[in-house]
């Protein structure tokens, strides 16, 4: 699925959009945490085809997502994003989004679309 | 040696928090190592890393990649040590602080999956340090 259906399902705003291209490439995974642990330890196949969901809206998501290879991220919740946060994603050339759904119909939303969970086994 | 590079990181300084593991992706996307290698190394120091700044008092990290493409990561601390590294090498386990969970940290996976993606490991700590050796090669 195009990364603008997806944000389209999600009712997400473009907060910044680094690379317009990034907007017709194809995901096909989810996975959702405000753990980065969990994201460094369980994300192990599919990282670029995979959507990044948290709530955790700090610099550390952009650079876990970056160390695992994800290249798009999206903010649920709706919640405050500053200056800080716009600067981390700009300097590691991350697109950011954000959503008013809760991680839990976030993921719901998607699922029903067709998106699939990873296999973490 | 191709590289070699030293940084230093202070505790509890959540806001510079991985941006040594993002300088050394970078340098590592440029020495031709493959993209799973990187990745696997990336993790790894990141995890290194964000525990250093949430348990250490502070340290350096140096990062060297070798001739044959070897890379190592040393992570010396100067303290206060991990007192039983048997229970922190076990999932789950967390002596994080509340600040440290915030950021998305402290959920006791660090120590556990810097040992899984890693080809070398080993660590030694006492009340005066801890030190972290870990060595990838091409799979």
């Amino acid at each position: 699925m195009k990364a603008r259906k997806i944000l389209e399902i999600l009712d997400a705003k473009q907060v910044f959009v680094q690379d317009e291209d990034m907007l017709d490439k194809d995901y096909e995974y989810c996975f959702a945490t405000d753990l980065m642990s969990d994201a460094l330890a369980l994300i192990k196949n599919h990282n670029e085809s995979l959507v990044f969901i948290t709530g955790l809206c700090n610099p550390q998501a952009f650079r876990t997502a970056m160390m695992l290879d994800v290249d798009f991220v999206v903010f649920v919740r709706d919640k405050h994003t500053d200056e800080t946060l716009i600067e981390a994603a700009k300097d590691l050339g991350f697109n950011f989004f954000k959503s008013p759904k809760t991680m839990f119909d976030a993921c719901v939303c998607l699922g029903n679309e067709g998106i699939k969970g990873l296999d973490i086994n | 040696m191709i590289l070699t590079k030293e940084y230093n990181v202070k505790k509890n300084d959540f806001v510079n928090a991985g941006k040594v593991s993002v300088e050394v992706k970078r340098l590592l996307k440029e020495t031709g190592i493959s993209p799973s290698t990187i990745r696997r190394i990336g993790i790894a120091c990141y995890e290194a890393e964000i525990n250093m700044i949430i348990h250490s008092l502070g340290g350096d990290i140096t990062f060297n990649v070798e001739d044959d493409g070897k890379v190592t990561l040393s992570f010396d601390d100067v303290g206060p040590g991990i007192p039983d590294i048997e229970r922190a090498l076990v999932e789950g386990f967390s002596t994080a602080s509340m600040e440290a969970k915030e950021m998305g940290f402290g959920a006791g996976m660090g120590l556990p999956n810097i040992k899984r993606v890693s080809d070398e490991f080993s660590i030694s700590s006492s009340s005066e340090g801890t030190h972290l050796l870990i060595g990838f090669v091409e799979q």
